[in-house]
């Protein structure tokens, strides 16, 4: 029998070179109904073309470094099954809505700054001292923040962001949802500090509700519900008390 | 030239690194401390730590017992003294990540939960669900961002130490993004570059776990301590090598063999599934010898069943298990067994440090997996390393900080020959290489698979003597490599030759202790010599580096305090 293969067609492009970016069709063996298109691309490199970039590490879905566009998708490279494609071929690109660094790496200092920026951090009007021990926190406060917890920052929702795509001033899912992760965590006094940012007008007002970011996020974490929630808070904070956490 | 220049320079942002910068800042607010890493930080390895983290927490538990779980679980190859303080301090740091906002697991009444790991004797290992690490490094990398005396250089491949008047005063890095190498001058650098794991072809290891700062300090003439202590978690998933944590077993889920036999009661009768990884390794492998394995398509395996635990319980602690199954192997851990074998995972041996992370070269440190500060000795304890990296990334911090403060500024003239001589090289040995016809590529597969195949769970002196002639031949081949990639540009097949030269350095290392070993202690098991040693081997292994093929091995003794050798049955 022949040997199975399968066709990746992977973006290229050298900033020194190139005026613009360019699909490069890699025919490659198929040899192990476990490959994911990260395999792909590590044969490729390993044994058909050493040039070829793109970032990746834990290869687990857990370091957030191997995000591309899959036939137009953004997903994790590294449990994308190339079983889940073939016979059709496979184009990979970088993620949309980012510059592109060189082949498949995208710049994402934007998002560094971003990060930044929401203040992703405990926040206390004092310092609890360490000999005072643990903060005491039931699995139900946990619960409240768990999910926004999970980002892994791969920028698979910045990807399937319209809003960002057409205004990368937009503060954008990921980042939003971690604002709202140290809001909601009841260790955390830094609501007012986080709220210039998410409520100026770059912040969560920008976002259409398209939902794509919870779509496309490979860790069940909802970005949309955090912004719909911080749009929430931005109004009613005014009139409704926010708990204890204030004092 | 101008340089970037630091009080502190950190190489490496995993949870040991950046823990240590923050530990700087903490000692003296007004340094000003370089994080250089090859990733964005969030993406280093700690990310795939699952378990925990260990530490006396509980009125029931003690220093002593977490100290001689340590020390036993080390074969006694471990530092006693350094044991004993990392204990101490393990509890503070803990509560210090809680503070900073470490979604740690909880009990009803809302403190920190434990749970039981191997070879620990009672519950100590805090856990935030089974992404111990992840939030962790989320959490620290995180809390850095609020200090502005931390400048990070993303993105930047450290290719050498400097080195002047046996002094530490910096590196030199490409700038991923320019492709431009840049001397980062520092008064002190600490090495927080993490595993090797990937020299062997079956590992948990990321592909950015390449041993680089434990080759640079090597190549600086820091010796490499017990570099023939690697550890083998009994729980890989097959092909991949995906960690499924040993938090399955401290659950409670079962190691069962083809006959459906929880096979551990032969080799660790009193602790079952919660024996130590080396000892249930070496019994896996046994076992599939033996022909009591499954048969797979990737190899032998074995089952890990957690089925009797129940839905609530696996989604409640192990819910990225539950996703690692569905989303990796297709199955669903609440209705099927999982297919596990042991895997490479972790680096007990490292770059010769003492209890502050200090070398023996002057400004210099490391901490964390890099470092062998005599914490793990023949065999790492899981949880006892991020706990460690928190410990001694502090340590070393705080050490760092203190030298810092009083040292002399670092004179730039020699920095400036230093990074032309490094800057000739990788562009006559690499980039500008003409001629070359061998793949990098090639040359790594057949490194892992010599590696996997002779400095093992199980060894022997033919395996390693013919690993090492193996060895020496690929880096013959290595100086013909061929390098495709001429952009400066994120050129990764540069930063992939550069590790590879790292790793096949780093792989000899191994193999030369390994074979000088002639016991059975912990994770080094020689099926030539079956048995422990201590009359003679109850000593680190201190590897130099020569100009020769062959390290220089000098032999250390063993600090004892408290504990004495014994038997190490379970």
């Amino acid at each position: 029998m022949a040997e199975k293969r399968i066709t990746v067609r992977a973006t290229r492009f050298d900033p020194a070179k190139d005026k613009a970016p360019r699909l490069q069709s890699y025919d490659i063996p198929f040899a192990d109904e476990s490959m994911v298109v990260l395999d792909a691309l590590n044969h490729i490199k390993a044994h058909v073309d050493g040039s070829l970039s793109y970032r990746w590490s834990c290869r687990m879905g857990i370091c957030g470094s191997c995000g591309m566009m899959i036939n137009g998708i953004p997903k994790l490279t590294c449990n994308a099954f190339l079983r889940d494609y073939w016979p059709r071929s496979i184009t990979v690109e970088p993620l949309n809505n980012f510059p592109i660094v060189r082949d498949l790496v995208i710049d994402m200092e934007d998002f560094m700054h971003k990060l930044k920026s929401i203040k992703p951090w405990i926040i206390r009007k004092q310092e609890y001292p360490l000999g005072a021990g643990e903060h005491r926190q039931t699995m139900d406060q946990i619960d409240e923040f768990r999910q926004f917890s999970e980002c892994i920052n791969c920028m698979l929702c910045y990807a399937a962001c319209p809003v960002y795509g057409l205004n990368n001033e937009f503060l954008g899912p990921a980042a939003t949802a971690l604002a709202r992760r140290y809001d909601l965590d009841s260790r955390d006094q830094g609501i007012k500090e986080r709220l210039p940012v998410l409520a100026n007008s770059e912040g969560v007002w920008e976002c259409s509700f398209v939902g794509e970011c919870s779509v496309v996020c490979p860790k069940g974490v909802d970005p949309a519900k955090a912004i719909q929630q911080t749009k929430l808070d931005t109004t009613m904070r005014f009139v409704l008390p926010y708990g204890n956490r204030e004092e | 030239m101008d340089f970037e220049s630091y009080d502190v320079l950190v190489v490496g942002g995993g949870l040991a690194g950046i823990r240590a910068a923050i530990a700087a800042v903490d000692a003296n607010p007004r340094l000003k401390v370089g994080m250089v890493s090859k990733v964005y930080p969030m993406r280093s390895h700690t990310v795939s730590a699952e378990g925990g983290a260990a530490a006396v927490l509980r009125p029931e538990d003690s220093y002593e017992t977490h100290a001689f779980d340590t020390i036993k679980g080390s074969d006694y190859l471990a530092d006693q003294d350094v044991v004993e303080a990392f204990v101490r301090e393990a509890p503070v740091e803990i509560i210090q990540m809680e503070h900073w906002g470490c979604p740690w697991s909880r009990d009803e009444d809302g403190k920190i939960s434990v749970r039981p790991f191997g070879g620990m004797t009672t519950w100590r290992t805090c856990f935030a669900a089974d992404k111990s690490g992840f939030h962790m490094l989320h959490t620290v990398f995180q809390t850095s961002l609020q200090f502005s005396q931390i400048h990070r250089h993303d993105e930047a491949f450290a290719t050498k130490l400097l080195i002047e008047d046996s002094r530490c005063v910096g590196v030199v890095a490409i700038d991923m993004r320019s492709g431009r190498l840049e001397a980062i001058t520092a008064k002190t650098v600490i090495i927080a570059t993490g595993g090797l794991g990937r020299i062997y072809a079956f590992t948990t290891n990321g592909n950015i776990c390449t041993g680089d700062g434990m080759a640079l300090a090597y190549r600086a003439g820091v010796g490499l301590k017990d570099m023939e202590m690697v550890q083998f978690h009994p729980t890989g998933l097959p092909f991949t090598g995906i960690l499924i944590t040993e938090a399955v077993r401290g659950e409670g889920g079962y190691l069962l063999n083809k006959d459906g036999e929880r096979f551990l009661k032969r080799y660790v009768p009193n602790k079952m599934e919660l024996g130590p990884r080396d000892i249930i390794s070496r019994a896996m492998v046994t076992e599939f010898e033996e022909g009591r394995g499954f048969d797979g398509p990737h190899g032998k395996y074995m089952h890990l069943d957690v089925r009797h635990l129940g839905e609530a319980v696996i989604d409640r602690k192990l819910p990225f298990m539950r996703e690692l199954g569905r989303e990796f192997v297709g199955i669903d851990i609440v209705k099927d067994p999982i297919p596990v074998r042991p895997v490479q995972h972790y680096m007990m041996g490292g770059v010769d440090a003492d209890i502050s992370g200090a070398t023996p070269i002057a400004g210099l440190y490391a901490a964390g997996e890099c470092a062998n500060v005599g914490l793990n000795g023949g065999n790492r304890l899981g949880s006892n390393s991020l706990s460690e990296c928190l410990v001694f990334g502090a340590a070393a911090g705080r050490a760092a900080a203190e030298y810092a403060s009083s040292a002399g500024p670092v004179s730039t003239n020699p920095v400036d020959a230093l990074l032309a001589d490094e800057t000739n090289h990788i562009e006559s040995s690499y980039l500008d290489k003409r001629g070359g016809d061998e793949r990098i590529g090639t040359i790594r597969e057949e490194m892992q698979h010599d590696m996997d195949a002779g400095a093992g769970v199980f060894r022997t002196r033919d395996g390693l003597e013919g690993l090492t002639r193996r060895l020496a031949s690929l880096r013959d081949r290595f100086e013909r490599i061929k390098i495709e990639d001429s952009s400066r540009t994120f050129n990764t097949e540069l930063t992939a030759a550069l590790e590879l030269d790292f790793m096949l350095e780093m792989a000899e290392t191994i193999a030369f202790s390994a074979l000088a070993r002639e016991e059975s202690r912990g994770a080094h098991a020689r099926r030539d010599f079956p048995e422990r040693d201590d009359d003679k081997y109850l000593n680190h292994t201190v590897a130099h580096r020569t100009d020769g093929a062959a390290p220089r091995l000098e032999y250390r003794n063993v600090r004892i305090t408290n504990f004495k050798p014994q038997a190490r049955t379970y």
